[in-house]
């Protein structure tokens, strides 16, 4: 299945409904065109009327649109308010019919049906200049038409916001169910909008701190298959698993270096618990810490020479940043409580941690230099940041407290944040959800 | 036959629902060894069982806040499994080792394998060989008592000693 996701489909941007002057509208203030630098700026009305040619032409809009709104960054405009019709606009749009309904940026396309295939041209307009900022078609199998319009979600954030988007992408997480003392937890993986959503193992043995290889088509993760904890590396076009490295006892926290070679690992033996690099095709290992104190959850910085981790050895839970061969470690966190789960940011400049502080869990960010702390969200209970490929949104899990002593009142759900704080929102899941992590952009 | 069984488990659901107050009494009892001689009247309970361990020995200690060192309740619960484990040589356990809800996932792994090994190494001082003895960690996702209170995480932090 995954299999066909991936090569199935055919991008078709090179071939392309070039307009004149693809004008990205640089320099106008009044143009759809903004600074994402900005910490907060106002959503971009932006109209996604059905694209033409019927069937799925509907469907498409609306995940683009749900794309965009989930974004925070973007405003897509009530269809009731739209003047003229979705068929006539994917002609020739008329202008002033989008700009009096508030719209600063339109998109128009039209859906060809090809015996199975589904080609879809789509063009973003600038509607204050009159211009067309962007055309393109995709080609895919119909059944793969979320992906498409995940990717023209994508081409529209990347033209208007001047970064890459992440809607055409995929979390793997933890799906829980049953009590807590008897819990069954399973790999599941699912659309970032939990589109899709699908279960990997099934139950019979638990899992945790699932990972995404870079390339989207792996996954690390810890299991306790045969009572066992180990790390063991899963691949999804194939479905089949093997324990990694050669270790007597529990392995844990895993997480693939930037090129996929390396997994990066926690082993916990003797009352202690050192990191480890082992080399996810031979296996071979090396031992990074050493010395007395609980060290886990390392995450490679995203060009490889550093390893963010989370450590005791001074007493409590804090922040390190050492080399990605080990050594030269030093502390950077520095703020009231206990900090854990570091994950470094795909852009490399910030790096995400959970942090315990007056019997509260909190996600924040800081500076890989440890200057610069933010808390994002803060309640009774949450962990685990993942960042999405292009460093500007995570999602962590959300617990609430139980509220009796069977337990009763308790869950754990995803959520999404944007980096500079705003726009938190559940994700939906068929089931309790904890430890996501994001994958990279899939095309 | 079921009926027997259903009659053990209620028993273990009995003392562990109340093993604040086991585990006190087993601190001022006098050994225990001595009170095994009531194993016979458990009935349904076979000796060198895990249902044995729990009713007569107790399986669990327990541990303070972000503490792995056993506390002196707990050393003397595992001087008598060190003497339940001479007296049934063939029964090799699982050290488990477990944290409260109070932390996060990865660093409470690490914790209860720490627990769970620091519980082993005093069964092992106690005479009882390493190779009998595996530690496992389920960190905070095994909790005993499902609350979230003090209590519950007072109850959650331990090590348990159970029959392979």
């Amino acid at each position: 299945m995954m299999t066909t996701d991936r090569r199935g489909l055919i991008l078709g941007g090179a071939a392309l409904l070039t307009v004149p002057a693809t004008a990205r509208a640089q320099g106008t203030t009044q143009g759809a065109v903004i600074d994402i630098t900005k910490a907060r700026t106002d959503p971009i009305p932006i109209a996604v009327p059905a694209l033409a040619g019927g069937g799925r032409g509907a469907d498409i809009a609306r995940v683009i649109q749900a794309n965009l709104r989930n974004s925070g960054l973007f405003r897509p405009v009530d269809n009731a308010a739209f003047i003229q019709s979705a068929e006539a606009a994917a002609g020739t749009p008329r202008f002033q019919d989008w700009r009096v309904i508030g719209a600063n940026a339109l998109v128009t396309g039209r859906v060809e049906d090809q015996g199975g295939r589904l080609r879809v041209e789509f063009r973003l307009w600038d509607v204050l200049p009159e211009q067309q900022i962007q055309g393109t078609a995709f080609t895919a199998p119909a059944a793969q038409w979320r992906r498409i319009a995940h990717l023209i979600s994508d081409v529209i954030y990347e033209r208007l916001l001047g970064e890459k988007g992440y809607f055409d992408t995929r979390i793997v997480y933890v799906a829980e169910s049953g009590p807590r003392d008897r819990r069954t937890r399973r790999l599941a993986i699912m659309d970032q909008d939990g589109e899709n959503n699908r279960f990997l193992t099934d139950g019979s043995f638990q899992v945790l701190s699932p990972r995404f290889h870079p390339n989207a088509q792996q996954i690390v993760f810890m299991s306790y298959f045969q009572n066992q904890p180990r790390v063991y590396l899963f691949d999804l076009n194939s479905g089949s698993s093997r324990v990694l490295g050669s270790f007597p006892g529990m392995t844990l926290s895993p997480r693939f270096s930037p090129d996929g070679r390396t997994v990066v690992l926690s082993y916990a033996t003797g009352g202690d618990a050192n990191i480890y690099a082992v080399d996810a095709g031979s296996g071979a290992q090396r031992q990074l810490t050493s010395g007395s104190g609980l060290d886990v959850s390392p995450c490679y910085s995203p060009d490889g020479s550093q390893i963010v981790f989370n450590s005791d050895r001074g007493g409590d839970q804090q922040i390190y940043v050492m080399s990605a061969g080990g050594g030269g470690a030093r502390r950077i966190s520095f703020g009231r409580g206990r900090y854990a789960t570091p994950v470094w940011s795909p852009r490399g400049d910030l790096i995400a941690f959970t942090r315990i502080s007056g019997g509260q869990f909190g996600i924040g960010v800081m500076r890989p230099d440890g200057s610069g702390e933010r808390i994002l969200s803060e309640g009774w209970g949450m962990e685990g940041p993942t960042f999405a490929p292009n460093g500007r949104v995570l999602a962590f899990y959300r617990e609430s407290r139980a509220s009796g002593s069977r337990g009763q009142g308790y869950s754990a759900r995803l959520a999404q944040i944007d980096i500079a704080g705003f726009n938190e929102r559940q994700m939906v899941t068929p089931t309790d959800a904890t430890d996501p992590s994001w994958s990279p952009l899939l095309a | 036959m079921n009926v027997k069984i259903l009659a053990a488990l209620g028993a273990i659901a009995l003392l562990s629902a109340c093993s604040n107050d086991d585990q006190n009494a087993a601190a001022t009892g006098a050994g225990g060894s001595g009170g095994l001689a009531g194993a016979g009247g458990m009935g349904n309970v076979r000796p060198g069982s895990q249902e044995d361990l729990v009713a007569n020995v107790g399986d669990r200690v327990f541990f303070d806040t972000d503490s792995s060192q056993v506390r002196a309740d707990g050393r003397d619960v595992l001087q008598r499994q060190a003497a339940w484990l001479a007296r049934y040589p063939q029964v090799t356990v699982y050290m488990e080792g477990h944290a409260d809800e109070r932390g996060t996932r990865e660093y409470n792994l690490a914790l209860g394998q720490r627990r769970a090994n620091n519980a082993r190494d005093l069964l092992v001082a106690a005479g009882v060989s390493g190779q009998r003895i595996q530690t496992v960690s389920y960190g905070k996702d095994r909790p005993a008592a499902l609350g979230s209170d003090e209590a519950s995480w007072a109850q959650n932090r331990r090590a348990v000693t159970t029959v392979r």
